[in-house]
């Protein structure tokens, strides 16, 4: 098993104070899902965002620590965030689609990056629907706006618009937490195939959806690292108590 | 008791709408006087003649071709100088700012200028372009005061229309490997252009109507040929409204109406553009 992602002593803060990290550390292993996982104000998304380097956007009071990427620190100043963020793809809880066509959205990244060649759009367009399970569904009606498609396939259009970036790890923010369950099953269905290839990570909606999917877990409970292990055993027999208990619906 | 109470607040309601609606009519009847009356009075001297003849025996007679064509060149030159500014501008503001002293500044600035009664920017523009930087009354000259005037305008419609785009767009198309400014270039300004274009046609609007920015600085109080330059003077339709209702003795009363027929049609030519760009957008916006 390798460790795609090693954070390694990473505490964070905002500038106004809310959520924040305290001394994460935590390995991640490349073609697996690893879910984090705990009440709202855990820090899940402040780290996920930090692994994009997304929260450069949000005004942070302190970072520290570092999160190593194929061994290297992407926390690092000199790092190249654009070629991180092609390389670490995110879906939001929220499906956010471009205002363009559904293919518009798909070639996006892509063309930022300065494709131009139609033979390459037109391969990840067709690529990224498959492995999104939403070929079938809008192959005659590329060029349709893509807010015409219905929530659920929006946010599969998104995960097709992360995966035609051909990211290395794709970081999901609730992805289903909009979506109702012949939905949410069809992306969790697409996860559990892109693991062969890609490192995921996710913070699931429920509980439930934590435990169906994970093949590592991490609890996260009011910025710290509570418990960390694989799915099976963290489900099954958490070593802590704060764990079972939120498990086991005592409290969150 | 109780079925009495609820149709006595029936007709307060009633009532109340109807007063509102009478009152939202009183707004709307000045403007139609006004349209309606300039129509009646001036389209006995709307012609072709003169619409594209040069003004004779002191303006009172021939056409207003050169006023016509100065307040199109005016206009024209205002939206050479504060669209790109403006636009810029609100860019800056709306997406790369951040907010300290320095924004605060920029904003109170912008506030202050739309305040400033339009014969100040007159005497500036005399000051500054006319006489310090020798553009000499000139179309130039007046554009540059007129600019100034329209900026605010512009740059306060531009930075609304740019805020109006969604945060997440922005958010995940830098997710996606996209710079600020693709991301500005590819989405953001594409979905605000609607609502900057209805801005930059109203300030030009105002811009082309306006008398007192030009008075001093480019307009010329009765010159039959056209400018061939930007360097050179130009009669424009509101001074030359303002010269043949006041300062030309036995003026027929037809040409000052046709005049002002001609200036409003204009101005309300941009603002019927403009609605129409702006409902357009609204039909087929994705957000």
């Amino acid at each position: 098993m390798v460790d795609k992602i090693i954070v390694d002593h990473l505490s964070l803060q905002y500038a106004d104070g809310t959520e924040s990290l305290r001394d994460i550390t935590l390995n991640i292993p490349a073609n697996a899902v690893t879910v984090l996982f705990g009440p709202a104000g855990g820090g899940k998304s402040s780290l996920l965002r930090c692994l994009n380097r997304l929260n450069d956007l949000t005004e942070l009071r302190t970072v520290s620590g570092k999160i190593l990427l194929d061994g290297e620190n992407i926390l690092d100043p000199k790092t190249d965030v654009i070629a991180l963020r092609r390389r670490v793809g995110m879906v939001f809880a929220r499906p956010v689609v471009l205002p363009l066509t559904i293919r518009g959205n798909l070639t996006y990244g892509l063309e930022l990056a300065g494709e131009k060649r139609k033979s390459r759009l037109e391969d990840a367009v067709e690529r990224s629907l498959r492995l999104a399970a939403l070929w079938d569904e809008v192959r005659t009606r590329l060029d349709d706006p893509a807010i015409a498609l219905s929530g659920g396939q929006q946010q599969r259009l998104c995960l097709a618009r992360v995966l035609a970036n051909q990211p290395q790890v794709i970081l999901l923010d609730e992805p289903t937490s909009g979506l109702d369950p012949i939905s949410t099953g069809k992306v969790e269905a697409a996860l559990q195939e892109l693991k062969k290839e890609y490192t995921i990570l996710l913070v699931p909606h429920s509980v439930q959806q934590a435990a169906r999917t994970a093949d590592f877990a991490a609890f996260f409970l009011q910025g710290e690292l509570v418990e960390w292990a694989n799915g099976k055993d963290l489900f099954t027999h958490p070593k802590i108590k704060r764990t079972e208990d939120y498990i086991e619906g005592r409290f969150g | 008791m109780k079925k009495a109470s609820f149709s006595n607040r029936d007709i307060v309601q009633r009532a109340g709408f109807s007063l509102l609606t009478l009152v939202a009519l009183v707004t709307v009847i000045p403007i139609l006087a006004v349209i309606a009356y300039v129509i009646k009075e001036g389209a006995p001297a709307i012609s072709w003649e003169f619409l594209t003849a040069m003004p004779r025996d002191g303006m009172r007679a021939g056409g207003i071709l050169p006023a016509i064509v100065g307040t199109f060149y005016l206009t024209l030159g205002t939206a050479v100088f504060s669209v790109p500014l403006g636009i810029a501008a609100a860019i800056y503001l709306a997406e790369y700012a951040r907010d300290n002293w320095l924004t605060r500044l920029i904003r109170i600035a912008i506030i202050n200028l739309a305040g400033i009664p339009s014969v100040v920017y007159g005497l500036f523009g005399l000051g500054l372009f006319v006489l310090f930087l020798k553009f000499g009354t000139s179309i130039l000259a007046a554009s540059l005061s007129l600019s100034i005037m329209t900026l605010p305008v512009i740059i306060s419609a531009s930075e609304e229309a740019l805020r109006a785009v969604p945060q997440a767009f922005r958010t995940v198309s830098i997710s996606l490997g996209g710079t600020r400014w693709q991301t500005i270039r590819k989405i953001v300004l594409p979905q605000a252009l609607p609502g900057i274009l209805t801005g930059v046609i109203l300030g030009l609007e105002r811009a082309a109507g306006e008398t007192a920015p030009i008075l001093f600085t480019g307009a010329a109080f009765f010159l039959p040929r056209l400018p061939n330059s930007p360097l050179d003077a130009t009669m424009a339709l509101p001074y030359h409204l303002f010269v043949i209702s006041t300062q030309v003795p036995e003026m027929p009363i037809q040409i000052q109406y046709g005049t002002a027929l001609v200036l409003i049609a204009f101005v309300l030519g941009m603002n019927i553009i403009a609605t129409v760009i702006r409902s357009r957008a609204r039909a087929k916006r994705q957000w």
